[in-house]
């Protein structure tokens, strides 16, 4: 039987051609994953060695450690962030930690408060019919969402004047409900899709229980919602820990963020590149452990209403 | 948008009159209390009062006293009722008054000329700054620049595409592929100015320059002449936002169910065919969703051009956002970089109300 087997089921001609064409197939896929792959990680593979390069080897274009350059630790050094210089008191490594503080309490503060109030909008939305004056559901919706349209620049000249008659620009309090405000349409975008999806039965269920409908909110809904929201979370950490265009404007020596202390040293002749490479890096090291770890999450953040 | 609750809840509410009353006095007394502080702030602005405030604060905190009041006001007058307005109602509040009032404040700024660091304060001007705006070739150079801005999410969404279906084909190591290509994303645009922008880019040593060199190119600098500056800039934008688009039309892709693919290669249809019959009009909808909420990214696009280039050479690379920025840098004038904002935001929600509406009809015919 076998024997007839390969002999009816020979690979004719034509499937041999198949086979070739299958191969290039495949290389070719494999080609270009691995070009992209190159195009979208060597930017930080080159910021990460020319922190540890000298000044004789950022001029030669050095790129492998070990074999054509020596790995010194003179970027982290000058950041005060090297083995040698870390128990030592340190100016630069003491601003540095100051914006690194500012910058994560901003973006984690304002990201939280914007998921507590996004998720409860969105909430209501999914559930209950409002009306206010002339808008229903969809308008309210629809108003949460358009301000995903306003640019920056349109509030940020009113804020800039606000703030300073309010005593608030120069702290964090402002960025915080700035930023709030900022990722506050994104959250509720995907909070929305979330509570779409979960059946409205388990909260009667939870009525019937006794439970008042906050109750059902906090015990039921909110555990089942909760990738969403770290999605949600995520997402919004990412928006706020790299925004620069408003920290630029309404920040200037207090509650200055990350971005804007590496957007002023880009701008100066005498830093060197070993120290910016350094800086750069550690700027964007937090977002690349969550983008590795959490992946997941900040995919099925931005798949959130793509598909419905 | 069917009337009623998705969600019935039977109201057992026993609301007494003294509970009701208070209710009531919380919504109506708090906007009080708001108004005399607003009123005492501007007696002491205005009036020449002095009642010891340093700044506006005070009437921040009553606004926020009034707010809260308003919130809990609902909840003890409308029992059942008011703790579901309570879910949206804080958001709302919140998205209101920090969006709508600014606005109405700055088109008060934007008819004015404004220097906050002279002390004669602001100056009710008229037109003035629309004419100059009319006048300001800059501005118009920066409104050009957009569109071209625009039109490169076109090649952006094509790139896109590509990698999505290479990334929902058969493959091994996706994980890691998607991670990879994921990673310009994460990273903040001001970061990326420098390692790509100002270090890969730099005409003697950079990696790119050397590359360039070894191509051919015997001079490489990215940023000499107005287009290939232009250009320069799409791609680093591109090449943070492209992940965007991927993930969202990856998400669309894994959404198609497997049968009709398969159906489609049972009745013939090979490869190219596949794609254009079969995969690209069921990704319609997701096409048009992730290049609209591009659009709006791209339109907020300022971090690269404030950091690599400050808008030159000569204009060539400002948007709208980084002219605005510098106007207000240079000159600190609030008020016409305000008149120029209103007057972008103005286009923008002309243009994404056309873009939609566009959209929407082009679903509804197609099926």
């Amino acid at each position: 039987m076998t024997e007839t087997a390969t002999q009816i089921f020979r690979d004719s001609a034509s499937d041999q051609g198949f086979r070739a064409k299958w191969w290039t197939g495949r290389l070719l896929i494999y080609g270009l994953l691995i070009f992209w792959a190159i195009v979208a990680l060597f930017p930080i593979y080159w910021t990460i060695s020319t922190s540890f390069k000298m000044a004789p080897d950022v001029m030669r274009g050095s790129l492998v450690p070990w074999w054509d350059f020596q790995p010194k630790w003179l970027g982290w050094k000058s950041l005060g962030l090297s083995p040698e210089t870390i128990g030592q008191p340190s100016t630069v490594r003491s601003e540095f930690l100051r914006r690194f503080w500012n910058s994560a309490i901003i973006s984690v503060t304002s990201s939280v408060l914007a998921v507590a109030l996004g998720s409860l909008a969105a909430y209501g939305l999914s559930r209950f019919s409002y009306k206010f004056l002339w808008m229903k559901n969809a308008d309210i919706s629809f108003f949460f969402l358009s301000q995903l349209i306003l640019p920056p620049v349109v509030l940020a000249l009113p804020f800039l004047v606000l703030y300073k008659e309010l005593g608030l620009l120069d702290t964090q309090i402002g960025l915080i409900i700035l930023y709030t405000l900022s990722v506050l349409p994104i959250v509720i975008w995907i909070m929305r899709d979330q509570f779409a999806g979960i059946p409205t039965e388990l909260e009667e269920a939870a009525m019937v229980d006794g439970q008042t409908i906050w109750g059902a909110y906090l015990t039921i809904i909110l555990p089942i919602a909760l990738p969403g929201m770290v999605a949600a979370l995520i997402l919004s950490l990412v928006l706020t820990w790299n925004e620069y265009f408003f920290a630029a404007l309404l920040t200037s020596t207090y509650a200055n963020t990350l971005p804007v202390m590496v957007a002023s040293q880009t701008g100066s002749q005498g830093i060197s590149w070993w120290s910016m490479a350094a800086l750069s890096f550690a700027a964007i090291l937090p977002l690349i452990i969550i983008g590795i770890g959490l992946e997941r999450f900040i995919i099925k953040g931005m798949a959130a209403g793509a598909v419905k | 948008m069917s009337e009623g609750d998705l969600l019935h809840v039977v109201e057992t509410d026993n609301i007494g009159p003294a509970r009701r009353s208070f209710g009531l006095a919380l919504i109506w007394g708090s906007p009080l209390v708001l108004a005399l502080v607003a009123l005492a702030q501007i007696l002491q602005t205005f009036g020449g009062m002095d009642f010891g405030f340093e700044n506006w604060r005070p009437t921040l905190y009553a606004y926020v006293f009034y707010a809260v009041c308003l919130c809990w006001g609902q909840v003890l007058v409308k029992g059942e009722q008011g703790k579901r307005i309570l879910f949206v109602l804080p958001a709302a509040l919140f998205v209101v008054s920090m969006t709508i009032f600014p606005l109405l404040f700055g088109l008060i700024i934007a008819f004015s000329s404004w220097n906050l660091s002279s002390p004669d304060g602001r100056q009710f001007n008229g037109m003035a700054n629309l004419i100059h705006m009319w006048n300001d070739p800059f501005y118009w150079n920066a409104l050009t620049n957009m569109i071209w801005y625009v039109l490169a999410i076109l090649p952006e969404y094509v790139v896109a595409f590509a990698l999505a279906l290479m990334l929902n084909s058969e493959i091994r190591a996706r994980k890691f592929f998607r991670v990879a290509f994921l990673m310009p994303l994460m990273l903040s645009p001001v970061a990326v100015s420098w390692m790509v922008g100002k270090s890969m880019m730099e005409t003697r040593f950079g990696p790119l320059a050397t590359l360039a060199k070894h191509l051919g190119w015997s001079n490489p600098t990215f940023f000499s002449t107005p287009w290939l500056a232009k250009t320069t800039i799409m791609l680093m934008d591109a090449w943070t936002f492209i992940p965007f688009m991927m993930i969202m039309i990856l998400a669309g892709l894994q959404a198609i169910p497997k049968e009709l693919q398969e159906a489609a290669r049972v009745d013939g249809a090979t490869g190219w065919r596949a794609f254009w019959e079969v995969t690209f009009p069921l990704m319609l909808p997701v096409s048009i969703t992730s290049v609209l909420i591009r659009l709006i990214f791209k339109l907020k696009l300022a971090d690269i051009v404030i950091n690599v280039t400050s808008g030159g050479p000569g204009g060539a690379t400002d948007t709208v956002t980084s002219f605005i920025f510098r106007e207000y840098r240079d000159r600190s004038n609030v008020g016409y970089g305000t008149m120029l904002a209103m007057v972008y935001l103005v286009i923008i929600i002309v243009v994404m109300t056309l873009l939609m509406k566009a959209a929407d009809r082009f679903m509804k015919s197609s099926y």
